[in-house]
């Protein structure tokens, strides 16, 4: 089971330059490993992270398998009102986790 | 020429070998000329332009299967000043392609942080993407001690 872990900072001034930092626990099985019968193991990686902010597009990551297992990505993200983040993974399974943060903006 | 039985026996075998051989060594990573490939899909046939992009990566890394990389872009992140896309790419791993990175006028700055996995010593490759159509790109040698696929 995939558990998403956010960090951005509680509160900013407007117009500041916040950092934000997200992990997800996932194997990230690159397909490319072998069983010890020698069977390829299929790839199930999260292939797309992306973070909103009220709705709009802040930062995108496309994810291939040479990502390593609990994928992070850290980054920078503008705040120029109060507003939630929106932050969404998806599986190769099609299978889609989420998380939200609030931050206060003043 | 004139072979005889022993002669063709021998070249057949030695063939063989050879065929053997080369089909180990040749699917395993990708090559430099798959990255370049790669490379040119993502920026439309144009030879990236050195600068501006700079990858941080460590020069040593003990463990493949988690090596830190941050790549910034020099930018204003706003008007036409912009950086579109960056795309990492890693030129010994099985496949080239890491990771792709989209920036928006929200993102503030063109600056991210992932963590990688690296089979073995090899390049790897920022190519960044501007709105006016421009590339640039950065590169890095990084030399690792465990490989990091498991292979």
């Amino acid at each position: 089971m995939a558990k998403p872990r956010v960090k951005v900072p509680n509160s900013a001034k407007a117009g500041e330059v916040i950092t934000i930092k997200t992990l997800i626990s996932h194997t990230m099985e690159s397909g490319q490993r072998k069983d010890k019968d020698g069977n390829v193991i299929p790839r199930k990686i999260i292939n797309k992270f992306t973070c909103e902010f009220n709705g709009t597009k802040v930062f995108e990551s496309d994810i291939d398998p040479a990502i390593s297992a609990n994928p992070f990505f850290e980054f920078t993200a503008k705040v120029n009102e109060s507003g939630t983040f929106k932050f969404t993974w998806v599986d190769d399974d099609g299978t889609v986790y989420t998380d939200e943060k609030k931050i206060e903006v003043n | 020429m004139q072979l005889t039985r022993r002669q063709t026996l021998g070249l057949a075998g030695s063939a063989a070998a050879l065929a053997m051989t080369g089909i180990q060594i040749a699917p395993v990573f990708a090559s430099a000329e798959d990255a370049t490939k790669y490379i040119m899909e993502f920026t439309g046939g144009k030879e990236p332009t050195a600068g501006k992009v700079s990858l941080n990566a460590p020069e040593i890394a003990e463990n493949g299967n988690t090596v830190p990389i941050s790549v910034s872009v020099e930018s204003a992140m706003s008007g036409d000043d912009l950086v579109e896309s960056v795309m990492l790419v890693a030129d010994g791993n099985p496949l080239p392609a890491v990771a792709t990175f989209h920036f928006t006028e929200l993102s503030g700055k063109a600056e991210a942080t992932t963590r990688m996995r690296l089979a073995k010593t090899q390049n790897v490759i920022a190519v960044a993407k501007m709105k006016d159509g421009s590339v640039y790109s950065d590169t890095k040698l990084v030399k690792v001690t465990i490989g990091g696929c498991g292979g």
